[in-house]
């Protein structure tokens, strides 16, 4: 996983509450095998009409915002679905940090494994940033993780919260797998004692 | 004395196997159901990293989403579909996971399936790469949904890193009355508490309509816990737990059985334990509910009229208010009665189970479907499949007009060539009604499944109570 320490970047503006993950990256882009490529459907049915033309008032069509590496939303972003496609469809188009109110868990939790940072602020400070974001390709915001600040293009600098585990995890690029695995001596013993205690527990066979 | 605990507390405690600094824990995961949309990623990372399945045993594969809902003798004509499930059947050879295989009985939905088999149990802790995993949480499991990259962790660790959520206690006092489902509770839930409401939270459902569901009305509700925003739901197991579980596939037997249950029964929440929100309704209060707008919690009563975004105060709620009135076609001060359907879904994981399709046929029966109006019945597994021909379920619904299908997500979410043409108009007993949720353009409404037998019947949304009334006359 790509590390994340600091970012400046031009900021999107998508002034919605509730941008659920279907409207993210709709189900039928899902039939993919592969983590990459779905940065073209990102967003789909707000980008493109259902001829396949780009909607020129859609935020990411807009030349200042095609390069966008930061999304400013209202509450509950990613609700719905668990699909890491969703994630996965931001960071192919490029966005790394996505900062929004509050999050739906399932794709708050997602967003850290693929190296992007969801920021939690509230709704006054969102509409602050979404009115510096909507100054386009000239204000571009600074997201400093290890200081955990926002930093708005006149330099005031927002701070924000981040559990210190995902910080650690995100700063350094670690993948959470090799972390756990130092722990499979405890996993053993849990298995043990279940094996033990509890020598009811039924596996599942292979047969059907 | 040990302070008071919950459900949740009980079953999480049971399942930390260490812990980190900052309280995350490394929490062990009982079984771990793989579906072929959200696995191929994990299952190349796993390759990748050259680390195996630890824990083969405790994990149970099918394909759902992507398969089609007739013609099960042929191969899957769509090559992307067809795609990952050569993949999935290549993963689960690869790396010896139990797999339900589409020729099966048992295949189906994968939250049908873990329950009906036995697979999912109570006191577990059950994760799949699908956010409606919350359903299992109906037996008094904690059951969640996760994504791919987690579903790598499950794979090659059998844990999951996790800090504990929030206790929410969601309490339905009294007793439904007639034509009122638990479909219609949750939507009165989530209408309550919105979307987010459960955010960070697991919500337990307790209270006297909740102890008198059966389990799949129980599973109906738990399922939906995600569209309250919440990271599980979960009913404290009791007698009618235990009889559904007795005698299941992978159930525990015999005197294990006994001693299963003997722990099982020691799962619900203590006398005086703490919830950081409790929410209560009553019974007597819900009506047969249905969704307007693009939000599961855009719930009104089957009476309600359509919302004026006028009416609201925050101008950015106003325009989403009306972005969806647009988007739905609908206008504010509606009666919701009079809107006609086009397409009637009875199926996906949240209402498709033997009890759904009872209580639809129930509504069906001696009727005919509108004329104009698509109708299909997809059953929640093959075994559910089964046993409804068996009671002459499938009779009723053909007889009616309506598309007897084999089991899958079908038009839930439209992976397969079950979907919604643009601009048509669905009663739906899924759990989403996102835009284009059930095909680009589509415009969902969500309902319980009498409520869609109901609109079938009359080519349009309307109160179930009415048909049930005009039957009790003629009898
Ligand atoms: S039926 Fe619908 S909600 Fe349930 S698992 Fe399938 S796609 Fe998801």
């Amino acid at each position: 996983m790509r590390a994340f320490t600091t970012l400046t970047g031009v900021a999107a503006p998508l002034p919605m509450a509730n941008v659920d993950t279907d409207k993210i990256i709709p189900s039928r882009f899902l039939k993919t095998i592969e983590r990459t490529g779905l940065g073209r459907h990102l967003f789909d049915g707000l980008r493109y009409t259902p001829q396949g033309e780009e909607r020129p008032d859609f935020v990411l069509n807009q030349p200042a915002y095609r390069s966008a590496e930061i999304l400013i939303a209202h509450e509950n972003f990613g609700c719905g679905s668990s699909r890491e496609h969703a994630p996965w469809a931001l960071l192919d188009f490029g966005i790394r940090c996505v900062i929004a109110p509050d999050f739906a868990d399932i794709f708050y939790n997602n967003c850290f494994k693929n190296g992007i940072l969801p920021i939690r602020l509230p709704r006054a400070v969102c509409d602050a940033l979404m009115e510096d974001a909507a100054l386009g390709g000239n204000a571009r915001i600074t997201i400093d993780l290890p200081r955990q600040v926002v930093i708005r293009p006149d330099g005031e600098e927002i701070a924000f919260d981040i559990e210190a585990m995902r910080k650690h995890l995100l700063v350094e690029g670690l993948d959470d797998i090799g972390q756990t695995l130092q722990r499979a001596p405890a996993i053993d013993r849990f298995e043990h004692r279940r094996t033990v205690e509890q020598s009811w527990f039924p596996s599942v066979s292979a047969a059907f | 004395m040990a302070a008071p605990r919950t459900l949740f507390d009980k079953v999480w405690d049971a399942h930390v196997v260490d812990r980190f600094d900052d309280g995350t824990a490394v929490l062990y995961i009982d079984r771990h159901l793989v579906h072929e949309v959200t696995s191929p990623q994990a299952f190349e990372g796993l390759r990748a990293a050259g680390r195996p399945v630890r824990r083969p045993d405790a994990t149970l594969a099918v394909a759902d989403h992507n398969v089609p809902t007739e013609a099960r003798d042929r191969p899957i004509a769509e090559p992307q579909s067809a795609l990952q499930v050569a993949t999935l059947e290549r993963n689960v050879a690869a790396f010896g996971v139990p797999y339900i295989p589409l020729t099966s009985e048992a295949q189906g939905i994968v939250h049908v399936v873990g329950p009906e088999q036995g697979a999912s149990l109570p006191g577990m802790t059950i994760v799949c790469g699908d956010s409606h995993t919350s359903t299992h949480g109906a037996l008094g499991a904690l059951a969640f949904g996760i994504g791919t990259s987690e579903v790598e962790h499950v794979l090659a660790t059998q844990t999951l890193l996790q800090k504990p959520a929030k206790n929410m206690l969601v309490q339905v006092d009294g007793r439904l009355g007639v034509g009122v489902t638990a479909k219609d509770v949750m939507l009165e839930i989530i209408r309550t508490i919105g979307t987010a409401g459960g955010n960070g939270h697991v919500i337990e459902f307790a209270g006297e309509v909740i102890r008198d569901l059966d389990m799949a009305g129980r599973m109906t509700i738990c399922n939906m816990s995600i569209e309250a925003g919440a990271r599980a739901g979960m009913v404290a197991p009791d007698e009618t737990t235990f009889a559904f579980v007795r005698g299941r596939r992978f159930a525990p037997k015999g005197e294990d059985f006994d001693r299963a249950v003997a722990w099982w029964r020691t799962l619900a929440s203590d006398e005086g334990a703490q919830y950081d929100r409790v929410v209560r309704l009553r019974g007597e209060d819900i009506r047969p509910n249905v969704t307007w707008g693009t939000s599961p919690e855009d719930v009104i009563a089957i009476d309600g009229v359509v919302p004026d975004p006028a009416a609201e105060t925050d101008p950015a709620r106003a325009a989403g208010l009306q972005r969806m009135l647009d988007y739905m076609d609908l206008h504010a001060g509606q009666r919701i009665d009079s809107v006609p359907v086009d397409v009637v879904f009875i199926g996906s994981c949240t209402n498709s189970r033997l009890e759904d399709l009872r209580a639809a046929a129930r509504i069906v029966e001696g009727r005919h479907v509108a004329s104009g109006v698509r109708a299909l019945v997809v059953p929640g597994s093959g075994i559910v499949r089964r046993m409804a021909e068996e009671e002459g379920l499938d009779r009723i619904f053909l007889d009616a007009g309506f598309e007897w299908r084999e089991a899958g997500c079908s038009m839930c979410l439209g992976m397969n060539e079950d979907k919604l043409r643009p601009g048509q108009r669905c009663a739906s007993t899924s759990n989403r009604n996102f835009e284009g949720r059930q095909g680009p353009g589509g415009r969902t409404h969500l309902c319980s499944p009498p409520m869609a037998a109901a609109a079938a019947v009359l080519g349009r949304l309307g109160d179930v109570r009415e048909l049930a009334r005009v039957r009790e006359e003629a009898v």
